[in-house]
């Protein structure tokens, strides 16, 4: 079933992709700022500080998006006993962490010039905060122990927790009064930001999600490094 | 197609998340009170005693409601059911406008009388370039 996963063809994509998607990274980021920061219009309310959005936002999504899979791989990998989906999930982690980070702070700059407070313990920040506990969790289990069975079963046990959380963060807005405001792009529904300002939303969306691909791509090569530096030409 | 053990593996996954779940949906559920960042002058009105203790209000400041003394400013704050009048002293932040969205905090004197110790204003989800505001508002 996994024979997808041999990783001779694998390494020879990791190891080769990072420059291509660094290259397109760069050049989707420039697109992006530029977009952001001087074409798009301001907000007739806050003025220039809707600026923030276009980094805080793709940010959130994308931590958001990364425990989701880490979540599924580390599920999948329990349920088959594949290692190699830990290790995608191990090599994903990194970059959702620093986004989640990244949110955080810059919803934390943003909320100073428009809410007037830097914090608020309000249901959304504080789901948020929550979520970048669980991804140190995750990331610390992988360093703590040596038994490599141990780490899986923990990570996975952390992630099952951690998924609880996602969608309360997606829902908190909605459900509690909160000071943070209720999501602005439906699915169903029109979105509630102008689009000249959500041009640069999306491709600051794509920028980040590269970025993110090219920090799994350079993890996940180093793991299949170490494993063929073991003398081991299986996963 | 897949073995016992894998088929038992999944079972217990699901089973783990499933009672995760519901006893996270019983916490919350419990906790209600204390998730909510802010009560709404309604909530307030219903209110069967007055806490001393810091608490947040949330609403609507209401058009031509505000009125700014030497050091202290007056407005009422709605949810377009009930109505409470706050008095601040302070400065407040740059989106605080009439018909804008805001947080109080602090004190009730009683049901109808809030006196804030902070303010906080509340956004909405709507985000537009200045031009088509103005489009908007002609219609």
């Amino acid at each position: 079933m996994f024979k997808l996963f041999e990783p001779n063809k694998i390494f020879k994509i990791t190891s080769k992709a990072p420059r291509y998607v660094l290259f397109l990274f760069i050049v989707v980021l420039i697109i992006g700022l530029v977009e952001a920061l001087i074409l798009s219009p301001e907000d007739y309310k806050q003025s220039d500080a809707v600026r923030i959005m276009y980094v805080h936002v793709p940010a959130a999504w994308i931590s958001l998006g990364i425990f989701s899979s880490i979540t599924f791989l580390s599920i999948c990998g329990f349920v088959f006993r594949n290692k190699n989906f830990f290790l995608i999930s191990k090599s994903l982690a990194p970059s959702g962490f620093v986004f989640n980070i990244v949110a955080l702070v810059t919803g934390s700059i943003w909320g100073k010039p428009t809410w007037g407070t830097w914090w608020a313990w309000d249901a959304r920040i504080t789901s948020m905060l929550i979520l970048a506990l669980f991804y140190a969790m995750y990331l610390i289990v992988w360093r703590i122990y040596d038994n490599e069975e141990k780490v899986f079963k923990i990570s996975t046990f952390i992630t099952i927790l951690g998924i609880i959380n996602v969608p309360i963060i997606k829902y908190s807005v909605d459900w509690w009064n909160t000071l943070h405001q209720p999501a602005s792009i439906n699915i169903l529904s029109k979105s509630s930001i102008h689009s000249s300002m959500l041009y640069p939303l999306f491709i600051m969306t794509a920028a980040f999600a590269l970025f993110s691909l090219l920090i799994f791509l350079m993890k996940y090569n180093t793991e299949l490094i170490k494993i063929k530096n073991k003398g081991l030409d299986r996963l | 197609m897949y073995g016992r053990k894998v088929k038992l593996r999944f079972l217990f996954i699901a089973i783990i998340l499933l009672t995760l779940i519901l006893t996270v949906f019983l916490i919350l559920k419990s906790l209600e009170e204390n998730v909510i960042y802010f009560q709404s002058p309604t909530e307030i009105k219903s209110l069967t005693e007055i806490d001393k203790s810091k608490i947040r209000v949330g609403g609507m400041v209401k058009k031509n409601s505000i009125s700014i003394n030497s050091n202290e400013v007056n407005f009422v704050i709605t949810d377009f059911k009930n109505e409470i009048n706050v008095s601040y002293s302070g400065a407040v932040p740059n989106l605080f406008a009439e018909g804008k969205g805001i947080v109080a905090e602090g004190f009730l004197e009683d049901r109808n009388f809030f006196s804030a110790t902070k303010i906080l204003a509340k956004h909405d989800e709507n985000y537009m370039p200045p031009e088509v505001k103005e489009a908007l508002g002609e219609k």
